[in-house]
């Protein structure tokens, strides 16, 4: 694989402020002095009190590349200090401390096939990998399964199904499908196609989450050395 | 650079002892343990699993579960911190301290840094003198119950003054070498020596 790009420290106006969903915010900057991202990779926001006081986390990048604006779909955490004030105070026009692109691992450069499993927020850098294909003109080489709790929990889930990817819900049925999470078979159409073998596969979501995702994907036969995993959130 | 409208940070008002101890752009997650690896966790048998030291040493030596449990233990009590900006406090680990295992082996005196591997091929790379006098350990016990899989167990490395990625999980085999060789997210962008007090999170920081 090519070496990702990586970048430092710059600012970035907020261009679009998203609240929709259950707890969801998408955020979009215009990054000064940017350097392009691969689908995957990840952006540092660091909030700056009046007296120096910092505090920064990390949030995948949904957009595409070639958009002039970087996206970031940030989850409201209980007591999360970062993700409180995306939600609840940040406006357009606001000016924020940013670095990236970060990552250099669980990146994709639009020449493989990939298949992703992801769940919740995790669904985030598989949506910068879909509209990066859809705009290469190779929505082919990347195939989905979306895995969220409700339509309503699940950031881009209008996106994801128009795109086809396949959406599992977990707490409620979805067509006619009853809740339940992905079964063998449904992971399994990442490989339908005997011609189009998946080379890369890519698990983003919850340690519990990943745990599983990548055992259905052991299952159906993905050696685990094409699996890269991207997992958040705590273990108690 | 730019103070953020509106948002004047939560950290004051917390116990200053406790604000003392977190690292530049860190925060504490309380009795949160966060998970954050490359690789899905492996199952690893102590029945078949042990943890080799080579590479530059007069001994290259071999401990099974059984004998790495035998020799003196150790503990770490204090705090850990992840680049992902997590610290996590009053972590207890025990185990075995790296100058144990390496007066067993005798590092030549050509020997400068260690490469950690893990038993999925996971690697990290540390100078020596990071892991010796008493700052680095290989331990199967967390909070006093076993290590699991996900936070590294059986066995990890534990180096607690530098950023988390450097106590490599599911760690098999220690390499000393007279050169740096940089591995696997010291390759992907993150920095060589990850010392969080000066926050040398990636590649570029000072």
């Amino acid at each position: 694989m090519t070496a990702a790009p990586q970048g430092g420290w710059t600012t970035a106006r907020v261009a679009a402020v998203a609240r929709t969903g259950t707890g969801l915010v998408g955020v979009r900057l215009d990054v000064a002095d940017r350097v392009d991202h691969l689908p995957g990779q990840h952006y540092v926001v660091r909030l700056r009190a009046p007296d120096d006081y910092t505090a920064q986390r990390s949030y995948s990048i949904a957009s595409d590349p070639a958009d002039p604006l970087v996206e970031l779909m940030v989850e409201r955490l209980p007591d999360g200090e970062v993700s409180a004030h995306l939600h609840d105070v940040l406006e357009v026009g606001d000016v924020l401390e940013v670095r990236g692109p970060l990552g250099g691992w669980f990146c994709w450069d639009g020449t493989t096939r990939a298949g992703c499993v992801v769940g919740g927020t995790g669904v985030v850098p598989a949506v910068s990998m879909l509209r990066h294909a859809r705009r290469i003109g190779r929505p082919d080489l990347v195939t989905v399964v979306a895995v969220g709790r409700t339509l309503d929990d699940l950031p881009y889930a209008e996106e994801l199904l128009g795109a086809g990817a396949f959406v599992a819900l977990t707490r409620e049925d979805l067509g006619s499908r009853v809740a339940a999470p992905p079964y063998p078979d449904e992971v399994r159409r990442l490989l339908d196609d005997p011609g189009a073998q998946i080379e890369e596969a890519f698990v983003c979501g919850s340690p519990g989450f990943a745990t599983y995702a990548a055992r259905l994907l052991g299952e159906v036969g993905v050696r685990s050395s094409l699996v890269k995993v991207e997992q958040f959130g705590p273990t108690r | 650079m730019p103070v953020t409208r509106g948002f004047t940070g939560r950290r004051r008002e917390g116990d200053p002892a406790r604000a003392d101890r977190l690292p530049p752009g860190q925060h504490d997650v309380g009795r949160d343990w966060p998970v954050l690896t490359a690789e899905v966790a492996p199952q690893v048998r102590t029945e078949t699993w042990s943890l080799t030291l080579d590479g530059l040493v007069e001994r290259p030596t071999t401990w099974g579960w059984d004998e790495l449990r035998a020799l003196p233990r150790s503990t770490y009590a204090g705090d850990i911190h992840c680049v992902t900006t997590w610290s996590r406090f009053d972590c207890r680990f025990t185990g075995v301290s790296l100058d144990t295992l390496l007066e067993a082996a005798g590092p030549r005196s050509d020997a400068t840094y260690v490469v950690a591997h893990a038993v999925t091929g996971y690697t990290t790379n540390l100078p020596l003198a990071d892991v010796t006098g008493g700052r680095a350990w290989v331990v199967w016990e967390a909070d006093g119950r076993p290590l699991t899989p996900e936070h590294g167990g059986p066995v990890r490395l534990l180096v607690p003054h530098l950023y988390f990625w450097k106590s490599a999980k599911w760690v098999s085999r220690l390499e000393l070498l007279d050169r740096d060789r940089p591995g696997f997210w010291e390759t992907h962008g993150y920095h060589d020596r990850g010392d969080p007090w000066r926050e040398q999170r990636y590649q570029g920081d000072p």
